[in-house]
């Protein structure tokens, strides 16, 4: 699926997605999401389409342990992030909620390219430049979660975990 | 081969050699969550189709950083918890009792568990020399069901700290300097390892400070053998029955080794906007504090309040500037009242609010407002964090906090020790 490029720096904690201020609003995911890169980008969850793609620096979902956060970036439609690092607990949290994290260098990227994301492949095709990157193949793990439907779905299946690779 | 803690715990639970790199499914001893991760993970419970815990005695839901509840919201989540809590038979941790990884480390982690917990400082654990890390509502709420969780075994940083502290210098200028020194994403999906003279003295005060951090560098784990000091704080607890030795092997394969010379580290800030951004109090230049705010998972403990008062005692806080201190647990409040450091506190100005960590995610208790500074022993300050995004958090010990109350700047606590 094609989508736009959202382009974002280095170190956006999970604080800058969604905001410890909106704690309460936890219990009531819809009105939380509107919420989503308030400070940092400013309209965002108007302005998004689905199918559009995060595209960021190092260390993307640092800090808090909130599912939120990754659940506010799926519930406006993004199909992937992408970022040169992630955050070890949000880099888990995207996958376990069906949220493709895609390493890669992100250097060419630019606000409101047009992308297409093939997961299977490892590759995007860059339509602006006409060129074909491929990125770090997500792990097996990550991939099988993904498959399931995240990692509820994959529990409800097997009532266990099946994830020794 | 010799083995690193972390490969020795976890090959522990799966019953055979672990190497690095490796995906594990393990059994976990202890699992719990906040309120803010906690209703998301009880909902992931229900809608994975389970009624009741795996182990309810290990299960706890804490409700610690909306505590007492400032909103309705958050008290019908807290009645939630607790609803959830008497259907499935787990614990829950009331308001006031404090915050969680303050609370699990008086009663339940022991050497060798491994502990998940929804919220990111859950690898404050590892200074008992247990493999706690930090997950997301859903990894949670999977232990919570099935009683395993999924880790990738980690590569190991191991972390060399030698020499006596100089006065005035704690865990948190180690961790600081230490996150200063390999970035906020330093130590991501690794384990820290912490060892040397420095750290076989240091209380376990200290070793949960620079282990609560150990997730700003990126870090799964932040973890201390068990040895003479775990012992001590174990029988300080009443729980000796649950201390047992573990250490790294001395031919354990390590990633990286970094050292550290503690006897050359003096009081560290990080500046805003990020943990990584260090600077020795000597560079810090004149900074003038609305808010001093001692206490959270970080830097909540007795002996935290304690260095606090003994600069404190007789003086005053600066009139331009708050001081705000919450206990990090029911027992650490009560211990501080017994030993007259709470009276110390409150005589010279600063106010003492319940167990519990609101004021660190701008949720309650001294919420900050548009151009504010605040001075926080507290473990992360990005922007807006504590409240208004035009705000700024400074970090820095117990000392730098007491110290910085009574000048209303950031302030060298040497000159008070």
């Amino acid at each position: 699926m094609k989508g736009r490029v959202w382009k974002f720096g280095d170190a956006i904690s999970t604080d800058h997605i969604i905001p410890g201020r909106y704690f309460y609003l936890r219990s009531n995911l819809p009105e939380l999401a509107k919420h989503i890169f308030e400070y940092e980008r400013p309209g965002f969850s108007e302005r998004v389409t689905p199918g559009d793609v995060i595209v960021a620096g190092q260390n993307f979902g640092q800090g808090s342990s909130r599912e939120h956060a990754a659940i506010v970036i799926k519930m406006n439609g993004i199909q992937a992030v992408i970022a040169k690092s992630f955050a070890r607990i949000f880099y888990r949290n995207c996958f376990n909620n069906g949220l493709p994290a895609v390493i890669c260098d992100t250097e060419r990227f630019r606000e409101g390219d047009e992308i297409e994301l093939f997961l299977d492949e490892g590759k995007i095709i860059h339509y602006p430049r006409s060129e074909t990157i491929s990125f770090v193949s997500i792990p097996p793990v990550m991939k099988r979660i993904l498959e399931d439907g995240g990692l509820v779905e994959h529990v409800k299946k097997y009532k266990d975990l099946r994830l020794d690779f | 081969m010799g083995k690193t803690l972390a490969e020795k715990i976890l090959g522990a639970h799966v019953g055979r050699e672990v190497k690095p790199g490796e995906i594990v499914v393990v059994k976990t001893d202890l699992v719990y969550a906040q309120d803010g991760t906690g209703p998301l993970a009880a909902r992931r419970v229900q809608e994975m189709g389970f009624e009741k815990v795996f182990n309810p005695s290990k299960t706890i839901f804490f409700l610690d950083h909306a505590a007492p509840s400032p909103r309705f919201e958050l008290s019908n989540d807290h009645n939630f918890l607790r609803g959830f809590a008497e259907k499935t038979g787990c614990r829950i941790s009331e308001v006031g009792n404090g915050i969680s990884h303050q609370v699990v480390a008086e009663n339940d982690v022991r050497p060798g568990d491994v502990v998940i917990g929804a919220d990111s400082h859950t690898c404050t654990g590892g200074a008992l020399g247990a493999f706690a890390t930090g997950v997301g509502s859903t990894d949670a709420a999977v232990a919570m069901a099935i009683g395993k969780i999924w880790l990738r075994v980690p590569e190991t940083l191991q972390v060399v700290v030698t020499g006596k502290l100089p006065t005035g210098v704690f865990g948190k200028d180690i961790i600081l300097h230490l996150i200063g020194k390999i970035g906020a994403s330093g130590a991501t999906y690794k384990a820290l390892e912490f060892v040397g003279d420095t750290i076989e003295h240091l209380d376990m005060a200290g070793r949960m400070t620079i282990a609560n951090m150990a997730v700003e560098a990126g870090a799964k784990v932040g973890l201390f053998p068990s040895d003479a000091i775990t012992r001590k704080w174990l029988n300080q607890m009443g729980r000796l029955g649950d201390f047992k030795p573990l250490a790294s092997d001395s031919d354990a394969l390590y990633e990286k080794t970094i050292e550290i010379n503690a006897e050359t580290l003096n009081p560290t800030i990080a500046c805003p906007h990020q943990v990584d951004n260090t600077r020795t109090i000597e560079e810090i230049g004149e900074v003038r504090v609305d808010q001093v705010y001692l206490g959270t998972s970080c830097n909540g403990r007795l002996e935290d309040l304690q260095i606090a008062a003994k600069i404190l005692k007789g003086k005053k806080v600066h009139p331009r500037t708050r001081m705000i201190v919450t206990p990090g647990s029911r027992s650490v409040y009560l211990e501080a009242l017994k030993d007259g450091t709470m009276q110390v506190l409150i005589e010279a100005g600063a106010m003492a609010l319940p167990a519990g960590c609101g004021a660190c995610v701008g949720l309650h208790e001294g919420v900050l407002g548009d151009g504010e500074v605040c001075l926080a022993t507290q473990p992360r300050n990005f922007q807006g964090r504590m409240g208004s995004p035009n705000s700024f958090i400074y970090l820095g010990s117990p000392a730098v906090a007491a110290a910085t109350a009574i000048e209303g700047k950031i302030a060298d606590p040497r000159k008070y020790l």
